[in-house]
């Protein structure tokens, strides 16, 4: 391109026009589709003249609704990439045997299953969950905001730059070929000297920020924010497992930013934290990143064990049953998930001793989340049962993740993990966990609370085929998987000899191909739903007669929340209040003070994009200039003193006496 | 959120005229707390963990020498100990800063600011020295795993104190511009368990990493 190559690597670093993959037919029509539903999204946005409202409703809001139905739609758009790896992993091991090499060369194979275990796990389950959080736990502890609303609205677009960093890397250069956890030595210079790895790094770096500070929030909205009278025994459950979560959250993502700044460090740098020679220590990122990561896969859970606690409460139309018992269980797993990480590499050879000890604190987790379980069959136990979506997806999880658990109870035994290690039979436990337990918990949380958030419910019966195609899909995808890893069949293979183990992978095919019918029910939900959104509108606010205080307000809520902060009594306050007869006040309104937007942290995100892709290419100049925009723009931000505002009474008295009249019409 | 309303939320508020339970705050008495204080100590102990992990990366690999330098042959604890001695110094002018603030001095908290900004370059200058010193004797982080976890260590722990300055800095700005407000008082007070933090940091570096090493 130019004619002088030091020129050319001052400008552009590393960046070639061969980082563009021209070559690979799967890759451009991606890009070519990726590229078409991008201008039409645009063209649309253009041609309704969406441009202003999203920015001053969406982009720039500090609303924690609106941050958490970004978050969740992030997190449904990222669910479609990660699943279409799924996709194409499934395809290629149902046909690669013997003489079939398959359609994926292994380079592009290996990159495939390191990008799926990174968007599902960081830029799918993690919005999920936080987005849920953020719509959900205010409302729930009756606050107008949360603790600190820039910060979230930042917070959501460091998550957003960590994504779209991952999505570039398909279409310039390439991603890593590691594995998601990206285990040194592979990871290493020597032996990952492309760009993969580190796309992989700015990525989690950058989204880790976004998820670390929106911990911090939310651990102080629930603790400074609840309403009058909430203790923290009269908490909702759900805020329960939010608390928890997110102090895991704060205690667990440190380690993640400090585990991938030495890699960076060994990779930009070449210092010898995790190299072989010069005295490093491979094993010590693995220990470092599974503190993390252990801590990590219960800050996914926690949330959707919240969800099914209220569901379940809800549609059995009882109290839960054993409320303290499930705050403790929940505390416990918090406290337990440090003490466990070893059991991610038992083979690690660590001596009887250490296994043993790592192996009985994992096996006694079980205890406090068999309690749960039971509790949440107690709560159903002579209930007067409503088989609504939430609810199926509920029962659902509990026969699924049941036996989730109970295999990785099996894998907590050492030297059954020895055997085990590394098989098809982890990968099959681990997707019972999470898609059994965390992705129909949020599927379920995204169907209970979807009418609080938009006005209307979301339609049944596409919502109970897409459970029902979920359901099935899962146990024809997963269980040929644990026959797989009994037989020895290791993760991450591209192509096998055996052909009697065919069979298998192609039930396995099957399987994703339901979930495809799954995730596409859900869409159609989501379409028809909008369509007969009238049919399906709810004027009350409390659509399934519901118990906590999110109920209590309307759906969708005013910008406030609450035009009164509601006073709470006991931990069903919303249940409580209705039982005492209580009326909606409509008159004596008063101004209500609010945060104001602001776009810093779309701006800050953007530029965090920017300055990762230079730092990626060793573009040094555009990593300086961009690093010295954030900067600038930061210490701009706190010279910013005009932060709030207030809603005026004529706003607020307009808002509720219209929904007076909408209640009034109704009876 | 709280600066408009004087009277508080309180236990007589739960109950209505006849005993009838209360279920909205019709008067706007409640105000939640600010969570800022609450919020940045959250910061900082993740922070603490990211400290940690440096640290336990420095107890299993700090003995790593690759037949390179040890500690005994590199750390000079006199001019550890001045940089030590700054960086406790600039924590007890911070202190006298916020009691200055107490008293709602402006003039003397700038000037125990600035003071204590001042001994926080020492620091910073005399450390730059010592690596500078360090790597051209070959002692570099890339000489062995010892000196990568030595060097990240104690330069994580710099690099937050040069931001602290820079902050430092700022905040005199602003106190300058707007005076001791509310909000500046806030960030006075955030600044100032960032300082402290970084001091408990350092008597950790200090004992863990030079104490011990030659000692």
């Amino acid at each position: 391109m130019f004619s002088n190559p030091d020129l050319q690597k001052l400008l552009f670093g590393r960046l070639t026009l061969d980082a563009i993959p021209l070559h690979e037919p799967i890759l451009l029509v991606t890009f070519a589709m990726v590229g078409l539903g991008g201008l039409v999204v645009l063209g649309g946005l253009t041609y309704f003249r969406l441009w202003g409202p999203l920015w001053r409703d969406w982009f720039t809001s500090v609303d924690h609704k609106k941050i958490g139905i970004m978050y969740i739609v992030l997190a449904l758009v990222m669910l479609l990439r990660g699943f279409a790896d799924a996709l194409m992993m499934r395809a290629q091991q149902a046909m690669a045997f013997g003489d079939v090499e398959g359609y994926l060369p292994p380079h592009h194979y290996d990159q495939i299953f390191t990008a799926h275990g990174v968007i599902m796990i960081f830029f799918v389950a993690m919005p999920l969950v936080t987005g849920l959080m953020n719509f959900v736990v205010p409302l729930q502890i009756g606050a107008r905001d949360v603790a600190f609303p820039f910060l979230n609205n930042f917070s959501f677009w460091m998550t957003v730059a960590g994504a779209i960093t991952v999505m570039a890397s398909l279409f310039v250069g390439e991603f890593a070929r590691t594995g998601w956890l990206a285990y040194p030595p592979l990871s290493g210079p020597a032996m990952s000297p492309g760009v993969g790895v580190d796309y992989y790094i700015w990525a989690l770096q950058i989204a880790g920020i976004g998820t670390l500070l929106s911990g911090i929030n939310l651990i102080a909205t629930i603790v400074k924010m609840r309403a009058p009278g909430m203790g923290m025994m009269r908490m909702p459950i759900f805020t329960w497992t939010a608390l928890c979560t997110n102090i895991l959250i704060v205690a667990a993502f440190p380690i993640l930013t400090a585990v991938l700044a030495m890699l960076s460090l060994d990779r930009y740098v070449g210092t010898h934290f995790f190299s072989n020679d010069l005295g490093g220590n491979p094993m010590m990122y693995v220990n470092l990143i599974w503190i993390w990561g252990h801590p990590e896969v219960y800050i996914l859970i926690l949330p959707a064990f919240g969800v099914f606690s209220e569901i379940t409460a809800t549609f059995s139309r009882k109290r839960l049953f054993g409320y303290a018992s499930m705050v403790y269980a929940t505390v416990v797993i918090t406290i337990l998930s440090y003490l466990v990480w070893l059991h991610h590499f038992f083979t690690m050879g660590s001596g009887a001793s250490v296994n043993s000890f790592f192996g009985i604190t994992t096996m006694i987790i079980s205890i406090p989340t068999g309690a749960k379980i039971f509790n949440w069959l107690f709560t159903m136990y002579k209930g007067r049962i409503d088989f609504d979506v939430p609810m199926l997806w509920t029962i659902g999880f509990m026969v699924t993740f049941t036996i989730g658990g109970m295999t990785g109870v099996l894998l907590a035994v050492p030297p059954a993990d020895f055997v085990l290690h590394n098989s098809l039979f982890l990968i099959a436990h681990f997707h019972n966990v999470i898609i059994g337990g965390v992705l129909f918990g949020m599927l379920a949380g995204i169907t209970y609370w979807f009418p609080k958030a938009f006005g209307y419910k979301l339609d049944p019966f596409w919502g109970k085929t897409s459970f029902w195609f979920w359901l099935t899909g899962f146990w024809f995808a997963f269980m040929p998987l644990y026959i797989l890893g009994l037989m020895g069949v290791t993760r991450r293979v591209q192509h096998f000899d055996d052909p009697s183990l065919q069979i298998w992978f192609v039930i396995a095919a099957f399987g994703a191909f339901l979930i495809l019918l799954g995730i596409a029910s859900f869409a159609v939900t989501l379409v028809v739903s909008f369509l007969k959104r009238e049919e399906l509108r709810d004027v009350t606010g409390d659509p399934w007669n519901g118990r906590t205080l999110e109920w209590a307000t309307s759906s969708p809520p005013p910008d406030y929340n609450f035009a009164f902060t509601p006073v709470v009594h006991d931990h069903d306050a919303w249940w409580d209040m209705k039982k005492r007869g209580y009326t909606r006040p409509l008159s004596g309104f008063q101004k209500i003070h609010m945060p104001r937007s602001t776009a810093t942290g779309l701006i800050l995100g953007v530029l965090s994009i920017v300055f990762s892709f230079a730092m990626i290419w060793y573009i040094w100049w555009l990593a300086a200039l961009t690093f010295v925009a954030l900067t600038v723009v930061t210490i701009g931000h706190t010279f910013n003193y005009a932060r709030d505002f207030y809603i005026p009474v004529d706003e607020v008295v307009r808002t509720e006496n219209a929904r007076t009249a909408l209640l009034a019409e109704r009876v | 959120m709280a600066a408009h309303s004087t009277a508080a939320f309180t236990a007589d508020d739960f109950k209505g005229p006849g005993d009838t339970p209360v279920f909205h705050d019709a008067e706007g008495k409640h105000h939640p707390e600010g969570g800022t204080m609450l919020g940045f100590w959250l910061y900082l102990m993740s922070d603490c963990l990211i400290f940690a992990a440096l640290f336990a990366v420095y107890a299993v690999l700090g003995r790593n020498y690759a037949a390179g330098p040890s500690p005994k042959d590199l750390f000079d604890l006199k001019l550890v100990a001045l940089n030590t001695s700054m960086l406790l110094f600039s924590s007890i002018t911070y202190g006298f800063a916020m009691l200055a603030m107490e008293k709602e001095s402006q003039g003397r908290m700038q000037l125990w600011l600035a003071v204590t900004g001042l001994f926080g370059l020492c620091f910073i200058g005399l450390e730059l020295y010592e690596f500078q010193h360090l790597i051209h004797e070959g002692a570099t982080p890339q000489r062995s795993a010892f000196l990568s976890a030595f060097f990240t260590l104690v330069g994580t722990h710099g690099l937050h104190v040069s931001l602290g300055i820079v902050w430092l800095v700022i905040l005199m700005v602003q106190v300058q511009m707007r005076g001791l407000g509310t909000e500046n008082k806030r960030r006075l007070m955030c600044l100032s368990m960032f300082w402290h933090f970084l001091d408990v940091v350092w008597i950790g570096v200090f004992t863990f990493v030079y104490l011990m090493g030659v000692l």
